[in-house]
């Protein structure tokens, strides 16, 4: 970002310091130039508080009119690239209109701030969180300068959490019953189960359970739903004879998942699917498709 | 196509070899940096070689045994936490990553065993959950493999009592159930293995099947090691747990190998104490599993158990053993009907085995078995199967050769009948090892109904039996088997004289009915019995007087005259002309003349109408003049009858040497050298002279038909005949007549148309050295010689 700014030569460099929140915590992010870099990490009802620091280039006086930063919150949806929706705008005025000769620094603050929606990186959509400083100037175009930052937020353990117990089956060919231990798994969760053969007529070769991502946006015809496979773990080996069960244990850990996001602004969803696949000798597939609700553990430490 | 699919396996088990190789390369490369990542992702790989379906068992073997290898290093890895830095706990976790199931689980079990190693877990927690992991592999021979990996690497970390993992709640109990989860689960993965693949390759499948049989039996082969596993555990889990799957898996390979080893593995006391649940089972098994086999084993092991050590032998009373035996073979017998009779038999012959070793008393549980294998074996044809028949040798054998006493197997009354059903020559096979058994232990029968039994029982070798003609059969060994009853029949003996006879009674019975091969070897054993029986009574004869007494010589003799009468039909008359005249003897001395006078009769009757060969009647008619002589019974008149017709048998004899040695022979009959016989100098000089007088004829008759005269050896003889009759006393033998015989010997010596024969030559000058030395030595004798010049 600072390469493109010094493109444009600008009078005058802009940073932007976040103080030391409550966790300090910096997560890696993916900037749209592929690279990744290491942003502060904030959660919803936290209060942003930092500092701006203009330093006009050597000898070069900045004339403006007016100095503020923003808080935004915003939704990218790739097929309407360049709009962006934002659902949250604060901003704090830092300075009145004036000229800028030396280094000056501007505390800034945004106390307790409503962030309900989580930082997001999808294939179709992005969600996220920006401070932009801007200096207004009248004749040249504004100085701006921008910082991302991540924010997460964490859920208590549900009250209720049902396990997912079902049968299905393909009538005198396969019948199966299956039982994951949760509906509502954690981050860091691991998933428990069984599958109970009642049937089994069919020459299984093997099982499977899939970890899938449904992400949707647009709403009515422009509706774009993209479905990606997280995991593909392998259950079982053989075929299995009738009266078999089949121990289920599948760490979530090791997959890059985020928690269930339903109807975010209007603009998006991401729901996750268990897929439960057997596979005959003929390489056909039978499979039943189980929604989870994913979501962030408060670690309580 | 067989062939190419061979040649297929060999290149997919190379290629399979050379990326675990490979693999493993990676492997330990990261094991040195302790990059545990990289080890994992490598070992994951090289473990994924192990997911083909491509390898027989056999070379599938091949390719585990070498990844199993390099899991080694793998553990020692896994075992050291400074080198990776990630707990136990988290490693155990961290492998569940992996996406395919088999790398997965074996990284779990090499885990696992670190962690029950560490203890930072129960034991038996960590056992459990492997234990139901691997059930996500239901690929027959992969999971077999697999779990049998588990086994191998969990085995010195059961919590058995004594071990370092036992304590904390893990106890023995964890050991064995875990063992036995593995066991049961192992077993219905090798059952399932035969519905692999198309039907026409089955044959091919249960090869396969039987090379993996071990891994399933290894596990009972461990659960037999766990030195926790006690009476109690075994009786209540371990069998209960085992039979459960063995019973249930119905697969007859599976069934019989698994019992096979189950009462192979464990000690044969636990097998004693569970016999009822062990046997119980043994009925649920399917039909094709060969149920006498295990029996046979089990009882073997049993028999063998109880002979180790007589204290056992409480046990299998207080088990009640034997009833709990022949109810579960009596039920297996019943049902399968279609059970070959050697199979019946065979089980029989164990159980009898059993029987004998354990309760060597119990004469009714050995009549039992006799009488279930004659009920197995009623209603069917005489058995024709060799192997049926030579079990049921052995089965008859046993109780013989146990008890090396005839007279008890006699006492079993099952014991005839199944001889019944034996074939001709199986039965006599089996007489001939009872009479062995008799022979070999001498063992007395006392009884007559005993006696009646055992001539029942060996009938084979006394009769004829189906019909068989005896010509069939090969010279040699029926002499040989008539020679063992001839035997025989002398071992019969009792004290009673009574009791004597009736077994006399009985043998001669069953001997008459024997035909013309086996008379002459089995009456004159009979016969010699009999008079043996004869002599003892004559020695009690003080006691037992009287003709209401059953046993008498009289009695006997009569009997003894149809026992020889028999021998007629045979016909075989020298041998019953001998035998009357023994009896003729033996009547002699129980001074039973009329008896004896029969006797005599009956000899010369023989001789007369049966005798015609020459060289039959020379021996025979010696015989006569010999038994004659020694006869003092006879009053004069019956004495001269027989001596007359004996000397007029010497004179009709066909060849002169013969006639001539004959009648010199008669000379015998007239001068008995003792105190009351009689003495007849006449009638002796007679017959001397009649006997020169045919020597002379016949050395005439031989220089005329043959041109010089035989040797002198006749006259010699009669020479050596005068000087006995001398020594003895006779009168009307002079001194004289024995010179001038002399000087005729010596004459005849000299003419040159006498044979030269040097054996004659020799006896005449021995003859000559005698009076010699008579003379010189003096006394009475010397005396008596003086006259003589030679």
């Amino acid at each position: 970002m600072n390469f493109l700014i010094a493109a444009f030569k600008p009078p005058c460099t802009i940073s932007i310091s976040l103080s030391a929140g409550r966790t300090n915590k910096q997560v890696p992010l993916k900037k749209d130039n592929g690279q990744t870099v290491l942003v502060p990490l904030f959660e919803s009802q936290e209060s942003i508080i930092g500092e701006v620091v203009v330093e006009p280039l050597q000898g070069k006086k900045v004339e403006h009119i007016g100095v503020k930063v923003e808080l935004l919150g915003q939704i990218e949806l790739y097929f309407d690239r360049g709009n962006f929706y934002d659902f949250t705008s604060l901003v704090r005025e830092l300075d009145v209109p004036g000229e800028l000769y030396e280094r000056k620094t501007y505390p800034f603050e945004f106390s307790t701030v409503e962030m309900p929606y989580e930082s997001y990186n999808g294939v179709n959509v992005r969600l996220r969180y920006i401070l932009k400083v801007t200096i207004s100037r009248n004749i040249v175009g504004n100085i701006v300068e921008s910082q991302d930052f991540v924010v997460r937020n964490y859920t208590p353990l549900p009250t209720i959490n049902n396990s997912i117990k079902m049968e299905v089956g393909i009538e005198d060919c396969l019948h199966i019953e299956f039982e994951y231990n949760k509906s509502k798994y954690h981050l860091k969760d691991v998933i428990i189960g069984k599958i109970y053969f009642l049937v089994v007529r069919i020459k299984i070769k093997n099982m499977e359970l899939e970890i899938r991502r449904r992400e949707s946006t647009g709403t009515g015809h422009n509706t774009y739903v993209e479905t990606e496979t997280l995991a593909k773990f392998e259950l079982m080996d053989g075929a299995p004879v009738r009266g078999e069960s089949i121990p289920i244990r599948l760490f979530l850990s090791p997959y890059e998942l985020t928690p269930t996001y339903r109807n975010i602004n209007n603009k998006f969803s991401v729901k996750y699917y268990l897929n439960l696949v057997l596979v005959d000798e003929e390489d056909r597939r039978y499979f039943k498709q189980q929604e989870i609700t994913v979501y962030r553990l408060l670690e309580t430490v | 196509m067989v062939l190419e699919r061979a040649e297929d396996e060999e290149k997919w088990l190379a290629e399979g070899i050379a990326a675990i190789q490979q693999n493993a390369f990676y492997m330990h490369r990261a094991l040195d940096a302790n990059n545990l990542r990289e080890a994992l992702k490598y070992s994951a790989l090289m473990l994924s070689e192990l997911r083909t379906s491509n390898l027989s068992p056999h070379k599938y073997y091949d390719l585990y045994m070498r990844a199993f290898g390099e899991l080694r290093g793998l553990e020692m890895f896994f075992k050291d936490e400074s080198r990776h830095g990630v707990s136990i706990v988290d490693l155990y976790e961290l492998v569940q990553h992996a996406g395919n199931i088999l790398p997965r689980l074996y990284l779990l079990c090499t885990v696992g065993s670190v962690y029950i190693k560490s203890k930072e877990a129960p034991a038996k927690d960590i056992l459990k959950d492997l234990v139901e992991m691997c059930r996500g592999v239901q690929h027959p021979i992969r999971g077999l493999f697999l779990r049998s990996y588990l086994s191998q690497v969990s085995r010195d970390k059961l919590p058995d009592i004594g071990s370092e993992y036992e304590g904390d709640g893990d106890t023995v109990m964890d050991a064995v159930e875990f063992v036995l989860q593995n066991f049961t689960e192992m077993n219905k993965l090798w059952v399932r293995l035969q519905h692999q693949g198309p039907g026409r390759i089955r044959e091919k499948r249960e090869k396969e099947r039987s090379e993996l049989r071990d891994l399933v039996g290894k596990n009972l082969h461990v659960l037999s090691q766990i030195e926790g596993v006690d009476l109690e555990m075994y009786k209540e889990t371990v069998l209960p747990g085992v039979l459960e799957q063995v019973v249930n898996c119905k697969d007859d390979l599976a069934q019989y190998y698994l019992m096979e080893c189950l009462i192979q593995v464990f000690p044969d006391e636990y097998h004693l104490q569970t016999l009822e649940a062990l046997l119980g089972s043994c009925s649920q098994l399917q039909p094709t599993v060969d149920v006498k086999m295990l029996l046979s084993q089990l009882m073997e092991r049993l028999s063998n158990y109880a002979a180790s050590s007589p204290d056992v032998l409480p046990e299998f009373l207080q088990v009640e053993a034997f009833a709990k035996l022949s109810s579960a073979i009596w039920k297996v017998v019943d049902a399968h009907a279609e059970m070959p009779v050697v199979g019946a038999i065979s089980l029989y012959v164990s159980l009898l085995t059993f029987t004998l070793r354990v309760h060597p008393d119990r004469l009714d549980y050995v009549d039992q078995v006799l009488g279930a294998c004659v009920n197995k074996l009623s209603g069917k044809p005489k058995l024709e199967d060799r192997r049926a028949r030579k079990q049921i040798v052995a089965l008859l054998s046993a109780p013989i050769e146990k008890y090396n006493d005839v007279v008890r197997a006699l006492t079993l009354p099952n014991y005839p009948r199944v001889m019944e059903y034996l074939d001709s020559s199986t039965n006599k096979q089996m007489a001939m090892v009872i009479i062995q058994s008799i022979m070999k232990n001498n063992t007395c029968i006392k009884e007559a109904d005993k006696v009646e039994v055992l001539f029942e029982l060996i009938e084979g070798l006394v009769k004829d039996v189906d019909g068989i003609a005896v010509d069939e059969l090969d010279e040699e060994d029926f002499n040989e088997e008539q020679n063992y009853v001839a035997r025989l029949i002398h071992m019969p003996y009792n004290d009673d004289s009574e009791e004597m006879l009736k077994i006399m009674c009985a043998v001669q019975k069953h001997i008459m009915g024997g035909g013309p091969k086996r008379l002459p070897f089995t009456v004159p054993p009979l016969v010699f019995s009999a008079l043996r029986l004869v002599r003892r009574l004559q020695s009690q004869d003080g006691e037992v007087v009287g003709e209401e007494l059953p046993a008498t010589p009289r009695k006997l003799f009569r009997l003894l005259s149809q026992i020889i009468e028999a021998l007629s039909s045979v016909p075989s008359p020298e041998l019953a002309l001998r035998l009357y005249l023994q009896c003729a003897e033996a009547a002699g001395d129980c001074d039973l003349e009329p008896v004896a006078y029969e006797f005599f009769t009956q000899a010369f009757v023989l001789y007369e109408e049966e005798v015609a060969d020459s060289k039959a009647q020379v021996t025979a008619i010696h015989l006569i003049i010999g038994s004659l002589q020694r006869m003092t019974v006879f009053g004069v008149e019956n004495r001269d009858t027989l001596t007359h017709k004996a000397t007029g048998y010497a004179a009709k004899l066909l060849k002169k040497p013969d006639q001539c040695r004959a009648v010199y022979a008669c000379s015998h009959l007239f001068w008995v050298d003792d105190q009351k016989g009689i003495k007849d100098g006449e009638r002796v000089l007679l017959c001397l002279k009649r006997a020169l007088r045919i020597a002379n004829a016949a050395q005439q008759m031989a220089s005329v038909t043959r041109g010089s005269a035989g040797p002198v050896t006749l006259f010699v003889e009669i020479l050596n005949k005068y000087l006995y009759l001398f020594e003895k006393g006779n009168p009307q033998i002079t001194s004289s007549a024995i010179q001038s015989l002399v000087e005729l010997i010596q004459n005849e010596m000299q003419s040159d148309s006498t044979t030269q024969d040097p054996a004659s030559d020799t006896f005449f000058a021995s003859t000559v050295r005698y009076i010699q030395y008579q003379k010189e030595k003096g006394g009475v004798m010397g005396e008596k010689y003086e006259p003589k010049k030679v």
